[in-house]
Protein backbone atom coordinates (compact mmCIF):
# COMPACT_ATOMS: atom_id res chain seq x y z
CA UNK A 1 0.00 0.00 0.00
CA UNK A 2 1.22 3.25 -0.79
CA UNK A 3 1.04 7.19 -0.30
CA UNK A 4 1.25 10.40 -1.69
CA UNK A 5 2.14 11.92 1.48
CA UNK A 6 1.85 10.88 5.15
CA UNK A 7 -1.22 12.46 6.00
CA UNK A 8 -3.16 10.27 3.69
CA UNK A 9 -1.36 7.40 5.11
CA UNK A 10 -2.66 8.11 8.79
CA UNK A 11 -6.36 9.23 7.61
CA UNK A 12 -6.34 5.98 5.80
CA UNK A 13 -9.94 4.28 6.14
CA UNK A 14 -9.52 1.14 8.17
CA UNK A 15 -11.56 -2.01 7.26
CA UNK A 16 -13.49 -1.07 11.16
CA UNK A 17 -14.06 1.83 10.63
CA UNK A 18 -11.33 3.61 12.63
CA UNK A 19 -9.59 6.22 11.62
CA UNK A 20 -5.84 5.96 11.67
CA UNK A 21 -4.14 8.47 13.70
CA UNK A 22 -0.90 8.83 15.52
CA UNK A 23 -1.26 5.36 16.83
CA UNK A 24 -3.42 3.43 14.99
CA UNK A 25 -6.91 4.00 15.97
CA UNK A 26 -9.02 5.91 17.69
CA UNK A 27 -8.39 4.83 21.45
CA UNK A 28 -10.56 1.76 21.72
CA UNK A 29 -12.08 0.52 24.69
CA UNK A 30 -8.87 -0.81 26.88
CA UNK A 31 -11.06 -3.49 27.99
CA UNK A 32 -12.78 -4.44 24.61
CA UNK A 33 -12.99 -8.23 24.25
CA UNK A 34 -12.49 -8.95 28.22
CA UNK A 35 -14.85 -10.98 29.62
CA UNK A 36 -16.79 -7.89 32.04
CA UNK A 37 -19.26 -10.09 34.38
CA UNK A 38 -19.51 -9.38 37.91
CA UNK A 39 -18.94 -11.81 40.20
CA UNK A 40 -22.35 -12.96 41.52
CA UNK A 41 -22.28 -11.25 44.94
CA UNK A 42 -20.50 -8.05 44.69
CA UNK A 43 -21.78 -4.95 45.32
CA UNK A 44 -21.76 -3.41 41.66
CA UNK A 45 -21.72 0.51 42.67
CA UNK A 46 -19.44 -0.16 45.05
CA UNK A 47 -16.91 -1.98 42.79
CA UNK A 48 -17.49 0.92 40.39
CA UNK A 49 -16.36 3.31 42.52
CA UNK A 50 -13.71 1.46 44.03
CA UNK A 51 -12.10 1.33 40.04
CA UNK A 52 -12.48 5.10 40.23
CA UNK A 53 -10.75 5.34 43.30
CA UNK A 54 -7.64 3.83 41.86
CA UNK A 55 -8.13 4.63 38.58
CA UNK A 56 -7.98 8.67 39.57
CA UNK A 57 -4.65 8.21 41.56
CA UNK A 58 -2.88 6.97 38.66
CA UNK A 59 -4.90 9.08 35.76
CA UNK A 60 -3.76 12.18 37.95
CA UNK A 61 -0.45 11.24 38.85
CA UNK A 62 0.06 10.40 35.29
CA UNK A 63 -0.67 13.57 33.96
CA UNK A 64 1.84 15.23 36.58
CA UNK A 65 4.42 13.03 35.63
CA UNK A 66 4.32 13.91 32.22
CA UNK A 67 4.60 17.55 32.64
CA UNK A 68 8.27 16.62 33.07
CA UNK A 69 8.21 15.89 29.77
CA UNK A 70 10.88 18.70 28.08
CA UNK A 71 11.41 19.91 31.72
CA UNK A 72 13.89 16.70 32.95
CA UNK A 73 17.42 17.33 33.93
CA UNK A 74 18.68 14.28 31.32
CA UNK A 75 17.00 12.78 28.47
CA UNK A 76 16.70 9.21 29.74
CA UNK A 77 15.11 10.75 32.95
CA UNK A 78 12.75 12.58 30.92
CA UNK A 79 11.74 9.29 28.73
CA UNK A 80 11.40 7.15 32.47
CA UNK A 81 9.18 9.81 33.80
CA UNK A 82 7.22 9.76 30.54
CA UNK A 83 7.12 5.68 30.19
CA UNK A 84 5.81 5.44 33.98
CA UNK A 85 3.18 7.69 33.51
CA UNK A 86 2.43 5.42 30.76
CA UNK A 87 2.05 2.71 32.53
CA UNK A 88 -0.07 4.65 34.93
CA UNK A 89 -2.37 6.26 32.47
CA UNK A 90 -2.91 2.39 30.75
CA UNK A 91 -3.71 1.24 34.57
CA UNK A 92 -6.01 4.10 34.62
CA UNK A 93 -7.68 3.33 30.88
CA UNK A 94 -8.85 -0.04 32.22
CA UNK A 95 -9.59 0.93 35.85
CA UNK A 96 -12.30 3.25 34.55
CA UNK A 97 -13.27 1.15 32.13
CA UNK A 98 -14.18 -1.14 34.86
CA UNK A 99 -15.35 1.43 36.51
CA UNK A 100 -17.80 2.64 33.01
CA UNK A 101 -18.92 -1.10 32.60
CA UNK A 102 -19.86 -1.92 36.45
CA UNK A 103 -21.83 0.61 36.57
CA UNK A 104 -23.59 0.21 33.06
CA UNK A 105 -24.92 4.18 33.37
CA UNK A 106 -23.60 4.85 29.55
CA UNK A 107 -20.67 6.27 30.87
CA UNK A 108 -17.22 5.70 29.47
CA UNK A 109 -13.37 5.87 29.70
CA UNK A 110 -13.37 8.99 28.35
CA UNK A 111 -16.14 10.74 29.61
CA UNK A 112 -14.89 9.73 33.34
CA UNK A 113 -11.85 11.73 32.40
CA UNK A 114 -12.93 14.44 30.71
CA UNK A 115 -16.38 15.21 31.93
CA UNK A 116 -16.34 14.80 36.19
CA UNK A 117 -15.78 18.16 37.76
CA UNK A 118 -13.27 17.96 40.97
CA UNK A 119 -15.38 17.34 43.68
CA UNK A 120 -16.17 13.82 41.68
CA UNK A 121 -12.56 12.91 41.52
CA UNK A 122 -11.90 10.07 44.03
CA UNK A 123 -7.64 10.46 44.21
CA UNK A 124 -5.75 10.77 47.09
CA UNK A 125 -4.60 13.88 47.61
CA UNK A 126 -1.03 13.50 47.44
CA UNK A 127 -1.38 12.47 43.43
CA UNK A 128 -2.11 15.91 42.75
CA UNK A 129 0.39 18.17 44.13
CA UNK A 130 1.90 20.47 42.21
CA UNK A 131 5.07 18.64 40.54
CA UNK A 132 8.27 20.81 42.10
CA UNK A 133 11.52 20.32 41.38
CA UNK A 134 13.48 16.54 41.01
CA UNK A 135 13.68 15.84 44.35
CA UNK A 136 10.28 16.09 45.05
CA UNK A 137 9.22 14.39 42.12
CA UNK A 138 11.53 11.22 43.34
CA UNK A 139 9.79 11.74 46.74
CA UNK A 140 6.51 11.84 45.80
CA UNK A 141 7.34 8.88 43.08
CA UNK A 142 8.85 6.46 46.15
CA UNK A 143 5.66 7.40 48.40
CA UNK A 144 3.22 6.54 45.59
CA UNK A 145 4.35 3.64 44.25
CA UNK A 146 5.88 1.87 47.39
CA UNK A 147 2.05 2.54 48.62
CA UNK A 148 0.30 1.25 45.69
CA UNK A 149 2.75 -1.94 45.08
CA UNK A 150 1.40 -2.64 48.17
CA UNK A 151 -2.15 -2.83 47.09
CA UNK A 152 -1.78 -3.90 43.95
CA UNK A 153 0.25 -7.12 45.00
CA UNK A 154 -3.16 -8.01 47.50
CA UNK A 155 -5.43 -6.90 44.95
CA UNK A 156 -4.43 -9.86 42.76
CA UNK A 157 -6.49 -12.04 44.95
CA UNK A 158 -9.56 -9.80 44.49
CA UNK A 159 -13.01 -11.64 44.30
CA UNK A 160 -13.40 -9.77 40.76
CA UNK A 161 -11.36 -11.18 38.11
CA UNK A 162 -10.73 -8.06 35.95
CA UNK A 163 -9.50 -6.29 39.18
CA UNK A 164 -6.69 -8.96 39.80
CA UNK A 165 -6.10 -9.05 36.55
CA UNK A 166 -5.72 -5.42 36.18
CA UNK A 167 -3.71 -5.67 39.25
CA UNK A 168 -1.31 -8.53 38.35
CA UNK A 169 -0.07 -6.46 35.35
CA UNK A 170 0.30 -3.46 37.29
CA UNK A 171 2.63 -5.09 40.03
CA UNK A 172 5.31 -5.47 37.70
CA UNK A 173 4.95 -2.39 36.04
CA UNK A 174 4.75 -0.77 39.42
CA UNK A 175 7.74 -2.92 41.07
CA UNK A 176 10.00 -0.92 38.23
CA UNK A 177 8.66 2.39 38.62
CA UNK A 178 9.57 1.89 43.01
CA UNK A 179 12.68 0.88 41.91
CA UNK A 180 13.64 4.05 39.48
CA UNK A 181 12.37 5.90 42.91
CA UNK A 182 14.51 4.42 45.22
CA UNK A 183 17.17 4.54 43.33
CA UNK A 184 17.28 8.29 42.26
CA UNK A 185 16.18 8.90 46.13
CA UNK A 186 19.81 6.64 47.46
CA UNK A 187 21.63 8.69 44.36
CA UNK A 188 20.47 11.92 45.94
CA UNK A 189 20.14 11.34 49.40
CA UNK A 190 24.06 10.02 49.25
CA UNK A 191 25.39 12.72 46.48
CA UNK A 192 26.25 15.86 48.07
CA UNK A 193 24.75 18.25 50.78
CA UNK A 194 22.62 20.31 48.38
CA UNK A 195 20.98 17.21 46.55
CA UNK A 196 20.46 15.78 49.64
CA UNK A 197 18.42 18.99 50.85
CA UNK A 198 16.48 18.78 47.97
CA UNK A 199 15.35 15.29 48.41
CA UNK A 200 14.96 16.02 52.16
CA UNK A 201 12.69 19.28 51.25
CA UNK A 202 11.01 16.89 48.85
CA UNK A 203 9.77 14.45 51.60
CA UNK A 204 8.85 17.41 53.78
CA UNK A 205 6.25 18.22 51.39
CA UNK A 206 4.83 14.62 50.49
CA UNK A 207 4.71 12.97 53.80
CA UNK A 208 1.95 14.91 55.06
CA UNK A 209 -0.21 13.24 52.76
CA UNK A 210 0.74 9.83 53.55
CA UNK A 211 -1.61 9.08 56.54
CA UNK A 212 -4.33 9.57 53.63
CA UNK A 213 -2.96 6.81 52.03
CA UNK A 214 -3.40 4.42 54.82
CA UNK A 215 -6.75 5.84 56.07
CA UNK A 216 -9.31 3.70 53.98
CA UNK A 217 -12.40 5.34 52.66
CA UNK A 218 -15.84 3.05 53.85
CA UNK A 219 -16.06 1.71 51.17
CA UNK A 220 -13.21 0.28 50.85
CA UNK A 221 -13.37 -1.74 54.28
CA UNK A 222 -16.87 -2.65 52.97
CA UNK A 223 -15.01 -3.72 49.88
CA UNK A 224 -12.25 -5.65 51.57
CA UNK A 225 -14.65 -7.69 53.92
CA UNK A 226 -16.28 -9.07 50.35
CA UNK A 227 -12.64 -9.80 49.50
CA UNK A 228 -12.95 -7.20 46.13
CA UNK A 229 -11.07 -4.45 47.43
CA UNK A 230 -7.69 -4.15 49.62
CA UNK A 231 -7.96 -2.54 52.85
CA UNK A 232 -4.48 -0.77 53.02
CA UNK A 233 -4.21 1.00 56.65
CA UNK A 234 -2.93 -2.79 57.24
CA UNK A 235 -0.34 -2.27 54.50
CA UNK A 236 1.29 0.50 56.75
CA UNK A 237 4.50 -1.09 58.51
CA UNK A 238 5.56 -2.56 54.93
CA UNK A 239 5.30 0.47 53.14
CA UNK A 240 7.59 1.95 56.44
CA UNK A 241 9.84 -0.86 56.24
CA UNK A 242 10.85 0.12 52.41
CA UNK A 243 10.84 4.12 52.98
CA UNK A 244 13.43 2.73 56.03
CA UNK A 245 15.38 1.11 53.50
CA UNK A 246 15.77 3.72 51.41
CA UNK A 247 16.68 6.25 54.00
CA UNK A 248 19.06 3.62 55.74
CA UNK A 249 20.97 3.16 52.14
CA UNK A 250 20.77 6.73 50.79
CA UNK A 251 21.94 8.23 54.46
CA UNK A 252 19.50 10.30 55.04
CA UNK A 253 16.67 10.63 57.35
CA UNK A 254 12.69 11.23 56.65
CA UNK A 255 11.66 14.73 58.03
CA UNK A 256 9.23 15.57 61.26
CA UNK A 257 5.77 16.74 59.20
CA UNK A 258 2.21 17.32 60.67
CA UNK A 259 -0.47 15.56 58.94
CA UNK A 260 -2.26 17.55 56.73
CA UNK A 261 -5.83 18.39 57.74
CA UNK A 262 -9.22 16.71 56.64
CA UNK A 263 -12.96 18.47 55.78
CA UNK A 264 -14.77 16.55 58.51
CA UNK A 265 -12.50 13.13 58.47
CA UNK A 266 -13.67 13.95 54.33
CA UNK A 267 -10.23 13.36 51.75
CA UNK A 268 -9.71 12.96 48.69
CA UNK A 269 -11.36 9.54 48.36
CA UNK A 270 -14.46 11.31 49.57
CA UNK A 271 -14.01 14.19 46.79
CA UNK A 272 -12.40 16.11 49.29
CA UNK A 273 -9.02 17.87 47.12
CA UNK A 274 -6.29 20.67 46.83
CA UNK A 275 -6.61 23.32 45.43
CA UNK A 276 -4.30 22.29 43.03
CA UNK A 277 -6.45 19.40 41.52
CA UNK A 278 -8.93 21.83 39.71
CA UNK A 279 -5.87 23.83 37.56
CA UNK A 280 -5.05 20.56 36.86
CA UNK A 281 -8.37 19.16 35.61
CA UNK A 282 -8.44 22.61 34.03
CA UNK A 283 -5.62 21.93 31.50
CA UNK A 284 -5.90 17.96 31.09
CA UNK A 285 -9.64 18.39 30.04
CA UNK A 286 -9.50 21.63 28.21
CA UNK A 287 -9.65 20.01 24.42
CA UNK A 288 -12.15 17.33 25.42
CA UNK A 289 -14.67 19.92 26.81
CA UNK A 290 -13.66 22.73 24.16
CA UNK A 291 -14.51 19.84 21.44
CA UNK A 292 -16.73 17.03 22.63
CA UNK A 293 -16.20 15.49 19.43
CA UNK A 294 -12.62 15.52 19.06
CA UNK A 295 -11.31 12.06 18.51
CA UNK A 296 -7.64 11.01 19.55
CA UNK B 1 -8.65 -36.88 8.14
CA UNK B 2 -8.21 -33.36 8.50
CA UNK B 3 -11.59 -31.71 7.85
CA UNK B 4 -11.95 -28.50 6.11
CA UNK B 5 -13.09 -26.42 8.96
CA UNK B 6 -9.52 -27.68 11.02
CA UNK B 7 -7.69 -26.59 7.25
CA UNK B 8 -9.25 -22.95 7.59
CA UNK B 9 -8.48 -22.60 11.27
CA UNK B 10 -4.80 -23.37 10.40
CA UNK B 11 -4.71 -21.05 7.79
CA UNK B 12 -6.11 -18.38 9.60
CA UNK B 13 -3.82 -19.13 12.23
CA UNK B 14 -0.76 -18.45 9.73
CA UNK B 15 -2.19 -15.46 8.85
CA UNK B 16 -2.94 -14.19 12.10
CA UNK B 17 0.69 -15.15 13.00
CA UNK B 18 2.31 -13.16 10.17
CA UNK B 19 0.82 -9.84 11.87
CA UNK B 20 3.80 -7.44 13.14
CA UNK B 21 4.37 -5.47 16.01
CA UNK B 22 3.74 -1.97 15.03
CA UNK B 23 7.01 -1.48 17.54
CA UNK B 24 9.23 -4.10 17.07
CA UNK B 25 8.47 -5.03 13.30
CA UNK B 26 10.95 -7.64 13.15
CA UNK B 27 8.65 -9.24 15.40
CA UNK B 28 5.40 -10.97 14.54
CA UNK B 29 2.70 -10.80 17.57
CA UNK B 30 3.46 -15.07 18.07
CA UNK B 31 7.06 -13.79 18.37
CA UNK B 32 6.34 -11.57 21.26
CA UNK B 33 3.71 -14.20 22.09
CA UNK B 34 0.55 -11.57 22.27
CA UNK B 35 -1.30 -14.00 20.42
CA UNK B 36 -2.92 -16.39 22.42
CA UNK B 37 -5.62 -18.07 20.18
CA UNK B 38 -6.72 -18.17 17.12
CA UNK B 39 -10.36 -20.27 16.49
CA UNK B 40 -13.05 -20.12 13.96
CA UNK B 41 -16.79 -19.46 15.43
CA UNK B 42 -20.14 -21.18 14.61
CA UNK B 43 -20.87 -18.13 12.27
CA UNK B 44 -17.54 -18.29 10.06
CA UNK B 45 -15.75 -15.47 12.09
CA UNK B 46 -12.31 -15.67 12.89
CA UNK B 47 -11.71 -15.25 16.57
CA UNK B 48 -8.90 -14.27 17.84
CA UNK B 49 -7.35 -13.53 20.91
CA UNK B 50 -4.46 -11.27 22.32
CA UNK B 51 -2.74 -10.07 25.60
CA UNK B 52 -1.26 -6.70 26.15
CA UNK B 53 2.18 -6.54 27.09
CA UNK B 54 2.45 -3.26 29.20
CA UNK B 55 -0.91 -1.37 30.33
CA UNK B 56 -0.42 1.56 28.62
CA UNK B 57 1.13 0.14 25.50
CA UNK B 58 -1.10 2.04 22.67
CA UNK B 59 0.61 -0.81 19.87
CA UNK B 60 -2.37 -3.15 20.97
CA UNK B 61 -5.16 -0.78 19.06
CA UNK B 62 -2.52 -0.70 16.03
CA UNK B 63 -1.81 -4.48 16.35
CA UNK B 64 -6.27 -5.01 16.56
CA UNK B 65 -6.33 -3.03 13.53
CA UNK B 66 -3.63 -5.09 11.43
CA UNK B 67 -5.41 -8.34 12.48
CA UNK B 68 -8.28 -7.35 11.00
CA UNK B 69 -6.61 -5.94 8.07
CA UNK B 70 -4.46 -8.53 7.06
CA UNK B 71 -7.28 -11.31 7.72
CA UNK B 72 -9.68 -9.45 5.20
CA UNK B 73 -7.17 -9.32 2.85
CA UNK B 74 -6.59 -13.36 3.13
CA UNK B 75 -10.57 -13.47 2.89
CA UNK B 76 -11.81 -13.61 6.06
CA UNK B 77 -14.24 -10.88 5.88
CA UNK B 78 -15.78 -11.29 9.25
CA UNK B 79 -12.78 -10.95 12.59
CA UNK B 80 -13.52 -10.33 16.50
CA UNK B 81 -10.67 -9.88 18.56
CA UNK B 82 -10.96 -10.44 21.81
CA UNK B 83 -8.17 -9.06 24.64
CA UNK B 84 -7.50 -10.93 27.76
CA UNK B 85 -5.31 -9.70 30.41
CA UNK B 86 -5.15 -12.70 32.44
CA UNK B 87 -2.55 -14.78 32.68
CA UNK B 88 -0.37 -11.36 32.57
CA UNK B 89 1.80 -11.55 29.30
CA UNK B 90 5.81 -11.30 30.84
CA UNK B 91 8.62 -11.12 28.66
CA UNK B 92 8.99 -15.33 29.14
CA UNK B 93 6.38 -15.54 26.50
CA UNK B 94 8.94 -14.32 23.75
CA UNK B 95 9.27 -17.19 21.23
CA UNK B 96 13.42 -18.76 20.96
CA UNK B 97 12.67 -17.34 16.88
CA UNK B 98 11.22 -13.91 18.24
CA UNK B 99 14.58 -13.60 20.45
CA UNK B 100 16.95 -14.75 17.68
CA UNK B 101 15.40 -12.29 15.67
CA UNK B 102 15.34 -9.19 18.39
CA UNK B 103 19.45 -9.92 18.92
CA UNK B 104 19.71 -9.95 15.29
CA UNK B 105 18.26 -6.58 14.35
CA UNK B 106 20.65 -5.20 17.19
CA UNK B 107 17.93 -5.18 20.48
CA UNK B 108 19.39 -7.45 23.15
CA UNK B 109 16.56 -10.54 24.08
CA UNK B 110 15.37 -10.38 27.69
CA UNK B 111 17.15 -12.54 30.44
CA UNK B 112 14.16 -13.72 32.13
CA UNK B 113 16.78 -15.35 34.60
CA UNK B 114 17.13 -11.59 36.23
CA UNK B 115 13.18 -11.45 36.45
CA UNK B 116 13.27 -10.81 40.19
CA UNK B 117 10.65 -11.82 42.89
CA UNK B 118 7.27 -9.84 42.42
CA UNK B 119 5.13 -11.53 44.56
CA UNK B 120 3.36 -13.13 42.81
CA UNK B 121 1.58 -15.27 46.12
CA UNK B 122 0.08 -12.20 46.73
CA UNK B 123 2.37 -10.96 48.75
CA UNK B 124 5.19 -8.18 49.86
CA UNK B 125 7.07 -7.30 46.67
CA UNK B 126 10.93 -7.23 47.89
CA UNK B 127 12.86 -3.50 46.88
CA UNK B 128 16.08 -3.94 44.86
CA UNK B 129 18.10 -1.17 45.23
CA UNK B 130 20.52 -2.64 42.89
CA UNK B 131 19.93 -2.52 39.36
CA UNK B 132 18.99 -5.85 37.92
CA UNK B 133 22.02 -8.56 37.34
CA UNK B 134 21.54 -9.79 33.66
CA UNK B 135 23.88 -11.38 31.61
CA UNK B 136 24.40 -8.91 28.48
CA UNK B 137 26.13 -9.31 25.53
CA UNK B 138 26.67 -6.30 22.79
CA UNK B 139 24.49 -8.10 19.88
CA UNK B 140 26.88 -6.16 17.60
CA UNK B 141 29.88 -7.07 18.42
CA UNK B 142 29.52 -9.40 21.09
CA UNK B 143 31.28 -8.25 23.90
CA UNK B 144 30.51 -8.86 27.41
CA UNK B 145 31.29 -5.46 28.86
CA UNK B 146 28.31 -3.33 28.75
CA UNK B 147 26.35 -0.79 30.89
CA UNK B 148 23.23 0.40 31.24
CA UNK B 149 22.15 4.27 30.71
CA UNK B 150 18.56 3.83 31.36
CA UNK B 151 16.10 1.44 32.83
CA UNK B 152 13.29 3.24 30.15
CA UNK B 153 13.90 3.38 26.62
CA UNK B 154 12.21 4.47 23.62
CA UNK B 155 9.43 2.19 24.42
CA UNK B 156 8.03 0.71 27.41
CA UNK B 157 9.31 -2.64 26.91
CA UNK B 158 12.51 -1.38 26.47
CA UNK B 159 15.89 -0.56 28.68
CA UNK B 160 18.98 1.49 27.09
CA UNK B 161 22.51 -0.08 26.60
CA UNK B 162 26.39 1.02 25.70
CA UNK B 163 28.92 -1.59 24.73
CA UNK B 164 31.73 -0.39 26.28
CA UNK B 165 33.89 -2.41 24.08
CA UNK B 166 32.44 -1.27 20.00
CA UNK B 167 31.29 1.94 22.19
CA UNK B 168 27.84 1.62 20.44
CA UNK B 169 24.37 1.86 21.79
CA UNK B 170 21.80 -1.06 21.78
CA UNK B 171 18.50 -1.88 23.21
CA UNK B 172 17.46 -4.20 25.77
CA UNK B 173 14.52 -5.96 25.84
CA UNK B 174 13.19 -5.78 29.65
CA UNK B 175 12.34 -8.92 31.66
CA UNK B 176 9.14 -8.47 33.19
Amino acid sequence: MSFDNAYEAVTEAQPDGDTRWAFGTGFVDPLDGVDTTVPAGVDRDGLATYCLMLGDDALVLSHRLSEWTTRAHELEDEVALANIALDLLGQARMLLSRAASVAGDGADEDSLAYFRDEREFRNVRLVELPRGDFGRCVAGLLVFSTWRLAVLSRLTRSADPVLAAVAAKGVKEVTYHRDYAARWAVRLGDGTEYSARRLHQGFADVLPFVPELFTPHELERELARQEVAVDPAPLRPEFDEVLRTVCTTAGTELPEVSTVGTLAGGAGRHGVHTEHLGYLLAEMQSLARSDPEARW
Amino acid sequence: MVTREHEDVAAARAVAETVTDPELPMLTLADLGVLREVDLAEDGAVEVTVTPTYSGCPALAEMRTDLRRRLAEAGYPRVRVHTVLSPPWSSSWITERGRRKLAEHGVHPPDDSASGDQGGAGGPVPLTLEPPRRRIRCPRCGCPDTERTSEFGATACKALYRCLGCREPFEYFKEI
